[in-house]
């Protein structure tokens, strides 16, 4: 199962931190069935230290707050200082978990960053993000929860000489009851449809024909 | 969920220079369409103090029967560890059964925060309402539609999308205004500090309200080339908005950026201009009610959703469409 986009980013940005200095080690995280395990091994080819895998019978009941739970739970024990996540998965577009599991662990959040800079004293982190206005500037506490977002980096392909060492490195299996978490859910999907879809349109072969439609057919002007 | 519990909103009411967000009043609508128009509706005006959010909360309760307000120097910013902290004390104090917010990005970042806080999950980026606790919104950028249904106990927490929900002109009633007392420094209070926000002041329409939204692509082919666009949106009165590979190359910021993870816009027109339509980009236009693109290859994907497709170098388009069309602001 391929690693979703802004996971990806948010794993090639930790790889950096590690790489200035700023940090020791470098955890990728995972839930779900086995497909899990390819990902997580993308994340250890890619540079990461070691993998975890929280391993339950099917993905779809991990909601974000049963993922926001279980991160809860490996934080405590692990102790990162700094958290990264992807801003959203691009499957349900939720954009939560990073910030449900920053209100659970009483964590200053920075969502949705575009630039990643840790203090020389590894303290604090300035956070730049990408929001309605504009790019706002923040500046967090360690430990903390960031969020990536498309534009914080490109993440690098993985070499052949690194997917070899990946498979040596550990991957943890644990499981939700092991993590004292009870995963439950007040969210059920009822269905799935597709969205109307838009009548086909017209193509037109002149400015002129262009406006002449938008005046006097669809009369938006 | 408690059926005995009598449906009661709070609606999260973002405002700046003096006036309520137009997202917020669609937040509005959108409780008004959940909850049915007898349920109470209570907005939620905090800040730091000071004349803007005096006339925030003036503007408020212009339309709004009931107005919660909280003035703390740590609502001057807005950060999410005391505003999530704020929604948790509002929520104790007023035990509504539904929170609402618009799907801005402070929307985005507060509420799934304290919905966390208050042990409930949120249902974000709601395009439609079909009871009380059942919402559909997009998955998969745009391409299916998720009913989702709360069976929680405690507060159903919604985020929506503005152009999904038109504001509406509220009733002319006089406020009932509450203060609450805002907490104080403790546990990720005050571990967050505000630096700054770099936004470009504009006189054009906020994209997310615009009647008519022109967009440029990587087809652009630089920053200045932007201006091109710039002379028709003012002819027009229009907005300038952005494909992902015109902010990633640099030509524009990135809050002019159109799609999954950018704006999503829902004008009466929408031209696209050098823009090749990828998933992504459509994901933030399809609910536009006329979309034309202008593209100089014939079979870019764009041209799959355009209502009016021409297949025509930009810069021979543009020059001869800012001639020619109506100088008119809607």
């Amino acid at each position: 199962m391929s690693m979703n986009p802004f996971c990806e980013i948010a794993v090639e940005e930790a790889l950096r931190i590690k790489e200035a200095g700023r940090a020791s080690e470098v955890v990728v995280v995972s839930m779900g069935g086995e497909q899990c395990v390819e990902t997580i091994r993308t994340g250890l080819a890619m540079g990461a230290d070691r993998g975890l895998h929280v391993i339950t019978q099917d993905s779809s009941s991990l909601f974000p707050l049963a993922v926001a739970k279980l991160l809860q739970a490996l934080v405590s024990s692990e102790q990162p200082r700094l958290l990264l996540l992807g801003k959203q998965a691009i499957d349900d577009d939720c954009n939560q978990t990073g910030q449900m599991v920053a209100g659970l662990l009483g964590w200053p959040q920075a969502t949705f960053a575009s630039k990643v800079s840790i203090s020389d004293d590894k303290e604090s982190v300035c956070v730049e993000r990408e929001v309605d206005g504009g790019i706002e500037t923040i500046q967090l506490q360690l430990p903390a929860v960031v969020t990536a977002d498309l534009r914080l980096n490109t993440p690098r392909y993985a070499t052949l000489p690194n997917i070899m060492k990946a498979k040596k490195k550990s991957i943890q299996r644990v499981t939700p009851e092991e993590l004292n978490v009870v995963i439950g859910s007040d969210l059920e999907v009822l269905e799935v449809t597709e969205p109307p879809k838009r009548k086909a349109g017209v193509m037109v072969a002149s400015v002129d024909e262009l406006l002449d439609k938008l005046k006097n057919e669809a009369r938006v002007f | 969920i408690d059926p005995s519990q009598a449906s009661s909103a709070l609606v999260i009411a973002e405002h700046g220079g003096g006036s309520v967000k137009n997202g917020s009043i669609s937040a509005v609508a959108a409780a008004a369409a959940a909850l049915g128009d007898s349920s109470p509706v209570t907005l939620l005006v905090a800040g730091s103090g000071g004349a803007e959010l005096d006339a925030a909360i003036q503007h408020a309760s212009s339309a709004h029967p009931a107005v919660l307000v909280a003035r703390s120097p740590l609502l001057g910013q807005p950060l999410a560890e005391p505003w999530a902290e704020l929604l948790v004390q509002a929520q104790k104090k007023g035990n509504y059964s539904h929170i609402f917010a618009a799907s801005s990005s402070f929307g985005k970042d507060v509420l799934p925060r304290a919905a966390a806080l208050l042990g409930v999950s949120p249902i974000t980026d709601v395009t439609r309402t079909i009871d009380q606790h059942t919402y559909i919104r997009p998955i998969y950028a745009g391409n299916a539609m998720a009913t989702v249904r709360f069976k929680g106990s405690g507060p159903c927490i919604v985020s929506i999308r503005a152009t999904s929900f038109p504001a509406v002109p509220g009733l002319a009633l006089t406020g009932n205004r509450e203060e609450i007392y805002v907490m104080s420094s403790t546990g990720a209070i005050g571990k967050s500090k505000w630096i700054g926000l770099s936004s470009q002041q504009t006189e054009r329409p906020e994209l997310g309200a615009a009647k008519i939204v022109i967009s440029g692509g990587r087809g652009l082919k630089s920053a200045e080339n932007f201006e091109l666009l710039e002379k028709l949106a003012d002819k027009l009165g229009a907005a300038v908005g952005a494909s992902r590979a015109a902010v990633d190359a640099g030509f524009v910021p990135n809050d002019m950026q159109i799609g999954q993870t950018g704006k999503i816009v829902a004008p009466e027109l929408y031209i696209a201009v050098g823009i090749s339509g990828a998933i992504q980009h459509l994901a933030g236009i399809k609910d536009s009610k006329v979309i034309v693109a202008i593209n100089k290859d014939r079979d870019a994907p764009i041209f799959q959703v355009a209502d009016y497709g021409l297949a025509m170098d930009l810069f021979e388009a543009l020059p001869e469409l800012v001639a020619k069309v109506p100088s008119k602001r809607l």
